[in-house]
């Protein structure tokens, strides 16, 4: 390893410990002031009565000033329940933004020292380590070591690491409280944006983005003399920055609804709820706009691109989970089961979610238009069941936290709808396959190893016969790391698409075919 | 034939497994049982240097998962066999154990060559070949080796060295021959895998020969002596001079032996049910123009081990092998070839075209005959269709329909740099011919794309 490079993981790691313990950092001091503040208006009476005792006292961790303050509100609305009184329960989760406006800390009085100690360092240790990566070796792909890794074949870095991001995650969907200071470090650059102060998505958004960006630069060392690899890089990472991130930002500056104009619905699962639907139908022409553009993506792109392009066209270039798959969890795209069971499950999973989705999204739609009368409470529930089991705990804490135990692609294998919705259109009708190079496989196994959807591409290779699978995301990389030049990805004419070659182009004295 | 006769297979490298596959798939009576000392497990021996290297795990190199020998009624037996008793169909293992058979293939590869260097059975020399050689590499190398000698430049040899610089064993490259593989490849083919060789900083000795292995005290090798009497320190020699067949358990039997076991174009040998296919057969007469006696490819052994395995069930039918295909891989540089490119050719005979990149890595020959009908190409630093060649050579294309028709040939990842229109160009004023070289697409134009 190089000097700077070295000096790059001093840097990262440093960065890292600095984030971990920002949160930590500080007291809490609740106000008459705050309460009323962060309270909505029908609260504002009982949240104060509820909450004076803490007034004028000052709580040394976040820990004890969170379980006073949930304490207090549990205690009332529990007596409230008791007594019937459901309509005066407090329903709405007050926790992160008093212990936000409570929060006394070097990190709230000077957010950028502290960005830049933390995030600032993790970035810039990121790129001294990733930039100078295969300086002065001819161009070419080297998975060198990567089985005899501590990090990237499961060994106690991995774990490490995995259990790193789970926590980050349950912290950050179900305790975003105990986080307030790292969302002061970004407020700043959120007001330069929306003109709102952070939350705890802005401060998320703003570190995916980062990760996709250094660990883009990641990939363009890694796969440098592989155009395919590296185009399909930078469009992730533009489509991430602008997207998924600036644009959004700047709609809310312009006092236009929040929205990512990439974001397709079954995956953008919330898409018809009644708040969005609402949102943009009450936001003119542009919410009109992003409406119909967000349902000409689902019944018009979808389908035509992926006839087209294959799924690749969103899942390798475009979306923002398969971006973070491609860039951050490149890493660990080994990692991904191949065995028949693995596909079984798999194909059992991804399924069962596109039904769950589109069920629940029929039911809310029903209901919207029967004014709610139509199983309304069961439309509820059935929200904030998805939104728990699926959005959060699957698509955030197994989807990225498990990238060191099972592969950088377990969400988008097993449990993204969108991908379900674009593998059937591309298994079922498309120009996209992958094509062999008739009997030159050698069964080396590089590119099943590397398929980070566990596709064993092998086994069709070695038989000379085209991949056409609903789950392939187009990455490219079982291409990449062929040494004897045997697969390609192609979009072609559909007749043929699935061959009937021999298996052994050569072999004048029988042909047998798969 | 009674349908439950036991078939058994010695060896189950990419031959004897073809073999087995395809019996089962062609009957599902016969009792199929594949023998190997080397690995319950079917693995795929070109990918052991990647597991060296930690590309991949061992078990990566099974290209069947371990349910789907018992699935298939395919019984894998562990062992090494000592004796065949041809006579009573019996074979014995090195254990004790026995089995007996109704036919027999014996499919069981090469054993690196040694030619009888002084020192060559020292410890830390050794070739490149099986689970075993890989697992003695991985220990012998593990610590207190600094250099290394490679003796002998083929595709062993080269892929030895990559993996030594893994581990950041420096490595000298001693080659016998004026050029690198230069009996294989011709001479600027041959040059760029040389320049290719030296860029990754491995010490290439071209016309150098080995002389003496030297050890220490303890047994163990601690250098070279060339025949040029110069002296090399290693502590690590690889000895990668070829293959041959691995057929010393045959010996002083009643089994036809020259270098290999003797088979006719039905991979019969001299005794009834007794047949052989892969590395470890030998042709009594070259199966085709071209082919040699011996084939030892993956591509080979995959081609003899379906044919037996009809013969074993249908109507028997002569090997004929269509054109010939290979490939490797140079360090970072892909090579492939179809048909007939020999190191060398009469200028009278072959009508040559080749063209090389500026950066002298990536490479296109054509060789054609007298009526400038393609014989067959060699592809280095980009990927070409085996399909397209397949069917232009056995059809005998001429090179100007070849080179017209070269972009349906490519097989590069999209968005690479049109190599084939610059092909076309270069050899469109070489020697003329009714075509236009292809333009560049529009997403080509968009994204810059050049040579």
């Amino acid at each position: 390893m190089k000097l700077i490079q070295k000096l790059g993981l001093v840097l990262f790691l440093g960065g890292l410990l600095a984030f971990t313990i920002i949160p930590f950092l500080g007291n809490y001091q609740l106000s008459e002031e705050i309460v009323l503040s962060q309270s909505k208006e029908i609260h504002q009476e009982s949240m104060n009565e509820i909450l004076s005792p803490l007034y004028g006292k000052t709580y040394q961790t976040n820990f004890t000033f969170i379980s006073e303050v949930n304490g207090k509100i549990d205690d009332y609305n529990q007596e409230r329940k008791d007594n019937q009184q459901w309509d005066q329960v407090i329903w709405d989760d007050y926790t992160f933004p008093l212990t936000k406006a409570s929060v006394q800390s070097p990190v709230k009085s000077q957010p950028l020292l502290f960005l830049f100690l933390s995030i600032g360092l993790v970035v810039l240790g990121g790129l001294l380590y990733n930039i100078p990566k295969h300086q002065g070796e001819p161009e070419g792909i080297k998975n060198n070591g990567i089985f005899h890794s501590k990090m990237k074949n499961r060994g106690w870095l991995g774990m490490i690491t995995g259990t790193y991001l789970i926590l980050f995650y349950i912290i950050l969907y179900w305790f975003p409280a105990y986080m307030v200071n790292a969302v002061w470090m970004v407020n700043p650059l959120s007001l330069l944006l929306s003109g709102n102060p952070a939350s705890q998505w802005f401060l998320y958004g703003f570190i995916y983005t980062l990760a996709i960006l250094v660990m883009g630069i990641r990939m363009f060392r890694k796969y440098r003399g592989n155009k395919y690899q590296q185009l399909r890089t930078a469009s992730v990472m533009f489509f991430q920055t602008a997207f998924a991130f600036l644009i959004p930002e700047i709609l809310v500056l312009l006092n236009q609804p929040y929205y990512d104009f990439k974001n397709i619905w079954p995956l953008d699962y919330d898409f018809f709820y009644d708040y969005q639907i609402s949102t943009f139908l009450s936001s003119g022409g542009v919410g009109m706009f992003m409406l119909i553009w967000g349902i000409l993506l689902i019944i018009i792109a979808v389908p035509l691109f992926t006839y087209f392009y294959g799924k690749r066209w969103y899942c390798s270039w475009v979306c923002g989970c398969g971006g973070l798959a491609e860039t951050v969890g490149d890493p660990y795209r080994q990692l991904s089961d191949k065995s028949l069971k693995a596909w079984n499950i798999e194909r059992y999973l991804i399924h069962g979610v596109l039904v769950l989705a589109v069920v629940m999204t029929l039911i809310t739609i029903a209901n919207y238009f029967s004014s709610f009368s139509f199983l309304g409470n069961v439309t509820n529930q059935l929200h904030s069941f998805y939104g728990f089991a699926i959005g959060s705990a699957f698509a955030g804490v197994v989807g990225t936290g498990f990238y060191p135990f099972m592969g950088n692609r377990v969400w988008c294998r097993f449990g993204c709808p969108l991908a379900a919705y674009l593998g059937m259109v591309q298994r079922f009708k498309s120009r996209f396959r992958i094509t062999t190079n008739g009997g030159q496989c050698i069964s080396c196994g590089n590119c099943s190893t590397y398929c980070e959807m566990g596709i064993d591409v092998r086994w069709y290779a070695q038989r000379g016969q085209n991949i056409v699978r609903s789950s392939c995301v187009g990455c490219g990389v079982c291409s990449a790391v062929c040494p004897r030049g045997v697969l390609k990805l192609e979009n072609g004419p559909e007749e043929g698409r699935i061959n009937e070659n021999p298996i052994l182009i050569g072999n004048d004295s029988i042909k047998v075919n798969a | 034939m009674s349908q439950t006769r036991h078939i058994v297979i010695i060896g189950n490298g990419i031959s004897g497994i073809t073999c087995a596959r395809h019996l089962r798939k062609l009957d599902s009576d016969v009792k199929i049982t594949v023998i190997s000392g080397e690995s319950k497990y079917f693995f795929s021996r070109t990918a052991l240097m990647y597991v060296y290297m930690g590309h991949m795990k061992f078990e990566h190199t099974q290209p069947y998962e371990n349910w789907f020998w018992e699935k298939n009624r395919i019984d894998l037996k562990e062992g090494w066999v000592k004796q065949i008793d041809f006579n009573s169909k019996v074979l014995l293992f090195t254990n004790g154990d026995s089995i007996s058979f109704d036919q027999l293939v014996i499919a069981t590869g090469s054993k690196p060559n040694k030619f009888g260097w002084p020192g060559q059975d020292l410890a830390n020399v050794q070739g490149l070949y099986s689970k075993q050689d890989l697992e003695l590499m991985e220990k012998t190398t593990e610590s207190g080796v600094s250099h290394a000698v490679i003796v002998g430049g083929g595709l062993i040899g080269i892929e030895m060295a990559e993996m030594l610089s893994y581990k950041k064993i420096s490595v000298t490259f001693l080659v016998r021959e004026a050029g690198f593989w230069n009996n294989v490849l011709p001479k600027e083919e041959s040059e760029l895998v040389g320049r290719h060789i030296k860029e990754h900083h491995f010490d290439l000795r071209l016309n150098a020969e080995l002389d003496e292995i030297i050890g220490d005290q303890n047994g163990k090798v601690k250098g070279v002596k060339t025949k040029d009497g110069e002296l090399i320190d290693c502590q690590f020699v690889g000895l990668t001079a070829g293959v041959s067949p691995n057929i010393d358990f045959l010996k002083n039997s009643d089994l036809d032996l020259k270098r290999g076991v003797l088979v006719d174009q039905y991979f019969r040998t001299n005794l009834p049910d007794v047949f052989a296919i892969g590395d470890c057969a030998e042709f009594r007469e070259v199966p085709g123009k071209d082919r040699k006696n011996i084939e030892q490819v993956w591509y080979t052994g995959r081609m003899h081990g379906e044919t037996l395995a009809h013969n074993l069930i249908k109507k028997p039918v002569q090997y004929n092998p269509g054109v010939w295909f290979n490939s490797a891989k140079f360090l970072d540089i892909e090579y492939q070839t179809y048909g007939t490119v020999p190191a060398d050719w009469e200028k009278d005979n072959a009508i040559n075209f080749y063209w090389e990149h500026s950066s002298g890595k990536v490479a296109f020959r054509m060789l054609m005959d007298q009526e400038k009908k393609i014989l067959g190409v060699n592809n280095f630093g980009f990927r070409l269709k085996h399909e397209f060649f397949d069917k232009a050579i056995s059809q005998g294309w001429t090179g100007e329909k070849v080179i017209a028709h070269l972009s349906k040939a490519n097989f590069d990842p999209e968005f690479y740099a049109p190599y084939i229109s610059e092909i076309q160009k270069v050899y469109k004023d070489q020697f003329g011919g009714e075509f236009t070289p292809s333009k560049k697409s529009f997403i080509q134009k968009l994204l810059g794309a050049r040579l």
